[in-house]
């Protein structure tokens, strides 16, 4: 009862972001003179600082932030499942220098080099896209950094998670006898071993997914994650929090996407909870 | 222990450099040069300004003369807050974000550990389920959705606490809860989690079957191998709360470290920039450091010489 309850909203909130944004009668950054309106009939949840719908704008933030979200954490689960699954395989010393790497990865603070390269990197990205086939990616070159630069945050425990099953995996029969039939070192890491690491590695998924979500809401917090004219739900909150003073809150403004952000957050993180637990 | 603690140590330095330096070229790769502004330069005062910094040169070259400065203890001069060295401006912003992150650092685990006790102890029943969602719900509500709601509730709506600045205990009060609230949950979990696992254990049952008091048992045998999950949790937490930190020095308008990195970021400020990440560093690896030697204490079972 609860699950289904749940999953329902996890439902309503992507479809809302996909679907919403066609079905509203404003757009993302059309402005109108009805500037810091309270929640009304014909702004369901007020308008912002430039009169611009903020339901409509939560609902393009959805669409950025779930789809951060989304690439984000298949970026590290593509790295962090083949290194695993080369690391456990191949065993040995290089098993050991490429967990060295994960451990030294593992002290430093990645967010903040993170934020470096894609503050960084932006304008140059830019330039490398545009003149080349890919122009039409020039003006998203900071999502794209996004994307990479948040997978690479999140793959090191996925990493360790797949290396872990595969030292024990590859000591069975079947692995065994798939080198005996002749069939190649990446054909027994893809095709033998790989299928047998997925359910967990797609169980570790629902972790990864609300990570990657979060670290782009606090990016964008900050100002260096989603440039405008995008928006995400970090930066709507970002320029919530901005409007806030003694003399008048807009209220609205903050708690709207306060309170999306966190529902989403919790819902992921209550279905990874509830998948990881051991079946009774 | 020691020649442990020391090699570490020692192993853990040229991580740290070798992240200024990639740092170091990262910024200077990037385009947009530290000394643009509105006003375009002429090529002989950009030049002389980049000669003045040490900016001149190669690549490899800068970032060689700028590795040699860092080991004779010199980060170089901020270049967007002109007439400041780096190093002044991390002993102004630093003292004050550690003292914001070891408050929050405590109160997570000053209210954590409790709650999971008391939640172990109740295990299975309603107090234990309602635990488990709190520990979810503070899970999911981000310091940078919590801050400014916070702001909201009891700054402007119940006028209650200041809302921003620095300098009174007061103002520390919101940006220290904001900080340290999202890890309450983890550490509630770890701690629960850990006891239980513990209390199950045979040498315990063992302990209890020769006669043990139940207060000897649970402080001299249980407590060590229970709070292991959280030691490790420890360096985590850490880097959590210093990253956790950028954002409510922005909400809250507090000068800390985490501020200069931001905009050091921003203005291209190569040397701060690096600077900041080498302590960002520095501070990540002490801390991880200090948990794997707690660890060590704590369970014999890890031999720290192999």
């Amino acid at each position: 009862m609860k699950m289904r309850l749940i999953l329902l909203s996890l439902t309503l909130i992507v479809l809302a972001s996909i679907l919403g944004p066609w079905l509203s009668p404003y757009s993302l950054s059309e402005v109108s003179a009805a500037r810091l309106a309270p929640p009304s009939f014909s702004h369901w949840l007020g308008t912002d600082l430039h009169g611009r719908d903020l339901l409509t704008r939560l609902l393009y933030g959805g669409r950025i932030s779930l789809l951060v979200g989304l690439v984000g954490a298949t970026v590290s689960l593509l790295v962090g499942v083949t290194y695993g699954l080369i690391s456990g395989y191949l065993g040995g010393r290089t098993d050991n220098a490429m967990m060295r790497f994960v451990d030294i990865l593992y002290a430093l603070p990645r967010i903040i080099l993170v934020i470096v390269l894609i503050t960084l990197f932006d304008l140059k990205l830019k330039q490398l896209l545009d003149g080349t086939i890919l122009s039409s990616l020039a003006s998203h070159a900071r999502l794209l950094l996004l994307f990479v630069g948040l997978g690479l945050v999140e793959w090191l425990t996925l990493a360790r998670i797949v290396r872990a099953q595969v030292l024990s995996i590859k000591e069975r029969p079947f692995v065994l006898s798939a080198r005996l039939i002749g069939q190649t070192t990446p054909t027994i890491l893809f095709r033998q071993i790989l299928p047998q690491v997925l359910p967990i590695v797609l169980t570790y998924l629902t972790l990864s997914l609300p990570a990657v979500i979060l670290e782009e809401s606090f990016l964008s917090f900050l100002g260096l994650g989603v440039q405008a004219p995008l928006a995400s739900w970090g930066t709507l909150l970002a320029d919530g929090a901005a409007l806030l003073n003694p003399i008048q809150s807009p209220w609205w403004c903050v708690l709207f996407p306060a309170l999306l952000l966190a529902l989403t957050l919790l819902i992921l993180n209550f279905l990874g909870d509830q998948l990881r637990q051991p079946q009774k | 222990m020691i020649s442990f603690l020391l090699r570490r140590l020692l192993s853990s330095i040229p991580v740290a450099l070798l992240v200024i330096v990639v740092c170091f070229l990262l910024v200077r790769l990037a385009p947009g040069s530290p000394f643009s502004s509105e006003r375009a330069l002429d090529p002989a005062t950009q030049q002389m300004l980049e000669s003045k910094y040490g900016l001149s040169g190669s690549l490899p070259e800068q970032s060689l003369r700028y590795l040699g400065n860092v080991l004779r203890g010199d980060l170089g001069d901020s270049l967007k807050f002109r007439g400041r060295t780096v190093l002044e401006i991390i002993g102004q912003s630093l003292p004050r974000s550690l003292l914001l992150g070891s408050i929050a650092f405590l109160l997570a685990l000053g209210l954590g550990v409790p709650l999971g006790a008391w939640a172990a102890a109740r295990n299975g029943k309603t107090a234990d389920k309602w635990l488990n969602g709190f520990a979810l719900l503070t899970l999911s509500i981000p310091t940078f959705v919590l801050a400014p709601v916070a702001v909201l509730c009891f700054s402007f709506a119940l006028p209650l606490l200041p809302p921003a600045g620095w300098g009174t205990p007061l103002q520390l009060v919101l940006p220290s809860i904001c900080l340290a609230l999202p890890f309450v949950g983890v550490c509630a979990r770890l701690t629960r989690s850990g006891l239980l696992e513990t209390i199950g254990a045979d040498f315990i049952r063992t302990g209890r079957a020769k006669g043990v008091s139940e207060k000897t048992l649970v402080l001299l045998h249980a407590l060590r191998p229970a709070v292991l999950p959280l030691v490790a949790y420890a360096g985590p937490l850490a880097a959590s709360i210093l990253t956790g930190s950028l954002v409510i020095e922005e909400v809250f308008a507090i000068p800390g470290i985490g501020q200069f990195f931001v905009s050091g970021v921003m203005n291209r400020d190569v040397f701060l920039v690096s600077g900041v990440v080498l302590i960002y560093c520095l501070l990540l690896l002490f801390f991880n450091l200090i948990a794997d030697w707690l660890t060590a204490i704590l369970d014999p079972r890890i031999r720290l010489q192999s």
